[in-house]
């Protein structure tokens, strides 16, 4: 499991991928794993309205991952939305993504189980 | 070629023992009353909704409906755009008649929601996200709230001003009979209510909701042989925007917004100053003032001053919901959009009872998913 970014031959990239780039239409052939990276919290919310199947409260926050290191990336971040492993977060925070098996229970919700994952990474402050 | 609303109806929207195929040919009936059009009339209808089969398990509505009206063989379609379906049958049905395909086109649009739990619900609603968002559990509630927290951290915004939003809608709610909560609030009781997505909470939200609206469209030349009272559509304008919430440029810019509502203008010849009343989509308080940011009556980050300053209440220089929104009239997903169709041509054509303002031009934006699609209709009241 990665958390995996996609690029474009323009140098465009977005989390999740896409079979073409959003900014210019581009295919997206290249991949990278923000996994082993730190990224910092741009806005959170504690969700305690959540539907069968997700913990409540739901913590969850997006987050700016920093990518200017990525050779030939024309964007200098990249942002993702993710649960987080504590109630306890700011904006600004530093966290880093750890991998969980299950997000949610896949058997109680509207979707069929297996049309997607449901696996992924949580935001760990640092 | 000129297209007109020419009758206009809503059902009680609220908590109602009424499944789907009743709430539809209630409003369709009375729609088809109060603009004077026999059913066999109607050449073309369309169904909004967005999840009859999900929430029901009743699919086919727009050939349900048809028959249970009698408007037989007309072209029918159920047109889905997640919460901003409504806005989009407004969008059929004017280029229906646009393109002169039909002469006369009835939009019918509504949701049975109440009888499934909270949870439920929210999933059903939750279910239009991507996959990568859907499985940490997000919610339409929770992008509401982490929106509204950048927002008042990056505008320096005081909480109360989203409270306001929602004490001003209830206030407007009173005057309308056939909205879910005829009730006002205070700010205290706003504030103090219970935390669902902080920093919003329940009072920032709209409620769930049964209900049923309709609009009946023909052409001017038409609209002039039957009826003195009628409302033109002269701009319209529909985008769509990233189904990935956290890929927008800029988190507090509703880009479908902005690009729909610039088509409308463009199309009436109209700017954000020539406005006299709105039906903005307050599906949360947080929303109103995205909306009057993207659809240019505010400069960005200062919509809520408006909110501050009274300005967007009834009395004030540009009232925003006088039917109460979404926050108190409800908000039956496929209904939604044409009941603010609804509220705008009432108010041009001086049936608003004690919402009534004075207006000649009126705004409607119906916002799908959490800005993913939205739809920006201008009406003027006819000369």
């Amino acid at each position: 499991m990665t958390l995996e970014a996609g690029m474009c031959s323009n140098g465009h990239v977005s989390y999740p991928t896409h079979p073409l780039c959003p900014e210019c239409g581009e295919p997206q052939e290249e991949t990278f794993d923000l996994a082993d990276r730190t990224g910092e919290v741009v806005t959170w919310t504690h969700s305690t309205a959540t539907p069968p199947g997700v913990r409540e409260p739901n913590t969850l926050a997006i987050v700016e991952f920093d990518v200017t290191d990525i050779d030939d990336a024309s964007d200098e971040f990249v942002r993702a939305l993710g649960q987080v492993t504590t109630d306890e977060v700011e904006t600004g925070d530093t966290v880093e993504p750890v991998y969980v098996e299950e997000l949610r229970n896949p058997d109680a919700g509207i979707k069929v189980p297996e049309s997607q994952d449901w696996d992924g990474y949580r935001w760990d402050p640092v | 070629m000129g297209v007109a609303v020419i009758g206009a109806s809503m059902t009680k929207f609220g908590q109602r023992d009424a499944w789907i195929r009743e709430l539809l040919s209630q409003a369709g009936e009375e729609c088809l009353t109060d603009a004077g059009v026999a059913p066999d009339d109607v050449e073309h209808l369309y169904v909004s909704n967005m999840a009859s089969g999900e929430f029901e398990g009743q699919t086919g509505i727009m050939n349900l409906l048809a028959h249970d009206l009698g408007v037989l063989p007309a072209y029918s379609e159920r047109v889905d755009q997640t919460s901003s379906s409504g806005g989009a049958g407004i969008y059929e049905a004017w280029q229906s008649v646009a393109s002169g395909a039909s002469e006369m086109t009835l939009l019918v649009g509504g949701e049975k929601m109440t009888h499934k739990t909270t949870g439920q619900a929210t999933d059903i609603i939750a279910s239009i996200t991507h996959p990568d968002e859907y499985k940490h559990g997000v919610t339409l509630p929770s992008f509401a709230g982490m929106t509204a927290r950048h927002y008042l951290e990056r505008f320096d915004a005081p909480r109360e001003s989203l409270a306001r939003v929602a004490v001003k809608n209830h206030r407007n709610g009173v005057d309308n009979p056939k909205a879910q909560f005829q009730k006002e609030i205070t700010m205290e009781k706003a504030l103090e209510s219970p935390i669902i997505a902080d920093p919003l909470r329940l009072y920032d939200f709209c409620p769930i909701t049964d209900g049923s609206a309709g609009l009946m469209f023909t052409t001017e030349e038409r609209a002039k042989e039957i009826t003195d009272e009628y409302a033109l559509v002269s701009g319209i304008g529909g985008a769509t925007d990233t189904h990935v919430v956290h890929e927008r440029d800029d988190p507090t810019v509703m880009g479908g917004v902005v690009e729909s509502s610039e088509q409308a203008y463009e199309m009436a010849g109209l700017g954000p100053d020539d406005l006299d009343v709105a039906e903005l989509h307050d599906m949360f308080t947080i929303l109103e003032f995205l909306q009057l940011e993207g659809i240019g009556v505010a400069d960005q980050g200062t919509a809520w001053e408006m909110a501050m300053d009274g300005a967007t209440a009834k009395d004030g220089e540009l009232p925003i919901n006088t039917s109460g929104g979404l926050k108190s009239k409800g908000h039956p997903l496929g209904a939604s959009g044409v009941a603010q169709g609804v509220e705008i041509y009432e108010q041009l054509v001086g049936e608003a009872g004690p919402r009534q303002v004075e207006a000649d031009t009126a705004l409607a934006c119906n916002v799908g998913g959490f800005g993913n699609c939205v739809i920006t209709t201008i009406m003027e009241a006819a000369e």
